[in-house]
């Protein structure tokens, strides 16, 4: 692989690298991708670059780290600007997609995690609501975002998108683990048809990991935190 | 054409401050309405549904929720004055990790300081000046955050100090003998009127944490 002055530092279960890495693709840029394996310790070049928070993603582009991966998104899409735009052009929709993103999270993903981690029946029924009812908010978020068009961006991926969609493989990988089904055609059927085409868009399908395979991640990873606690996001 | 900007805040809050700062630095006139927590309006239940939160921020009929985006938000519409995010955008996303970094440890480890004792105080105490540290570490020996002027992360940090005072009350510490850099800094801000009309007094604050304590049971 050709040396690139673009790197990403990432994590394969992680939906935050994601992020960084569906971005760069909508650039076209090219960029070496370095995965840390976090379960197994962190690395000294993420501490070195990331010193403050010790987390993935971290995106290095020439000599300059940038840190969480929403900024990150934002620095692609700023830095790249002949590329296709990320964040709308609009100064009010630009306001709803951060919303939007900031909604997701710090409310919804966080209960994802906790239908998996709860250890009682009823914290974990509480979990699902609240997952559900994110779940509908974002099925009319997206009615008025898209404006009937396949993603919250329009026609092409944009920042809600990417925001969002990052989170699925984990939202499969839950249903799968739980049995229960959280996006439905008769709940959320926009939205379940958007995330068949998220994920099998071109930009994304090769950063998105398997299903199977992060179902049998997070067992792992729910045994870990019951007994100790143990992080792979960041 | 005329710009109807509304501003539903409550007086204590950092938040609230933040957007204060930013629309009179950027010159915007604006009505603003105090909410009392305890007995939301339907305004504010109607504009911000999923947090009702304050502030918030209504532009000709629209909401914006969530500060850190209203500022962002605000800089974008009124792009021609007073600039608080740089315009390369390596120095915007340090700016902004440097705000969220201010935002989540004050908001976090404020609230621990007041609102607990012992070891979780204690901890919370340690973090929260390693953390004023390395905010002072990114300073350097800028005027400001933001250089020679007002910035993103200025705007998004300053309101905290409002609170120094009660923190260190219900702390027992000295913020000043740990953070002397960043306590010029703050007095600095405060000699602009854009701040010094928008944080209320310490002491002010002070009382309100302590009705807080009282309402909550905590001792």
């Amino acid at each position: 692989m050709a040396k690139s002055d673009v790197k990403v530092l990432g994590s394969w279960p992680s939906p935050y690298s994601m992020r960084a890495r569906i971005a760069l693709n909508i650039k076209s840029v090219n960029y070496e991708y370095v995965d840390e394996r976090l379960w197994e310790g962190k690395s000294e070049f993420l501490l070195k670059s990331n010193p403050v928070h010790k987390k993935i993603p971290v995106l290095i582009h020439g000599d300059k780290p940038i840190c969480e991966s929403l900024i990150i998104v934002q620095y692609i899409d700023e830095t790249w600007s002949s590329g296709p735009s990320i964040l709308p052009s609009d100064p009010y929709e630009r306001a709803i997609a951060r919303f939007w993103a900031a909604y997701l999270d710090e409310k919804w993903f966080p209960s994802i995690k906790s239908i998996g981690i709860a250890q009682e029946e009823d914290a974990r029924k509480a979990a699902i609501a609240q997952v559900e009812e994110g779940l509908v908010l974002l099925e009319e978020a997206f009615g008025k975002c898209g404006k009937g068009k396949p993603f919250f961006g329009g026609d092409q991926i944009g920042y809600l998108d990417i925001a969002f969609g990052c989170f699925l493989g984990w939202l499969r990988a839950t249903e799968k683990m739980s049995g229960i089904k959280l996006l439905s055609e008769s709940k959320t059927p926009a939205l379940l048809n958007w995330a068949g085409r998220f994920c099998s868009d071109a930009t994304v399908k090769d950063v998105m990991p398997d299903t199977d395979k992060l179902a049998a991640f997070g067992k792992m990873v729910i045994a870990k935190v019951r007994g100790a606690g143990a992080e792979i996001h960041g | 054409m005329s710009e109807e900007v509304v501003l539903l805040d409550f007086w204590p809050s950092p938040f609230g401050m933040r957007m204060r700062i930013a629309l009179a630095e950027k010159g915007i006139k604006y009505e603003s309405k105090e909410e009392d927590l305890r007995n939301k309006s339907d305004l504010l239940l109607q504009m911000n549904p999923i947090h009702q939160k304050i502030p918030v921020l209504i532009h000709n009929g629209k909401p914006v929720c969530e500060s850190l985006i209203q500022v962002q938000y605000i800089d974008e519409v009124w792009h021609h004055k007073s600039p608080l995010l740089p315009s390369d955008p390596y120095q915007r996303a340090i700016a902004r990790f440097w705000a969220d970094f201010a935002d989540k440890k004050m908001s976090d480890l404020g609230r621990k300081i007041w609102a607990t004792k012992g070891e979780e105080q204690a901890n919370a105490k340690k973090e929260f000046i390693e953390s004023l540290k390395l905010l002072e570490g990114e300073l350097g020996d800028k005027p400001y955050f933001g250089g020679e002027n007002l910035g993103y992360v200025d705007v998004v940090f300053v309101p905290f100090y409002s609170w120094f005072y009660a923190y260190e009350m219900c702390g027992d510490f000295s913020i000043d003998a740990e953070c002397p850099k960043l306590m010029a800094w703050a007095k600095r801000c405060l000699e602009k009127e854009s701040v010094s009309e928008s944080l209320p007094d310490q002491e002010k604050v002070y009382g309100f944490v302590l009705q807080m304590k009282k309402a909550f049971g905590i001792e």
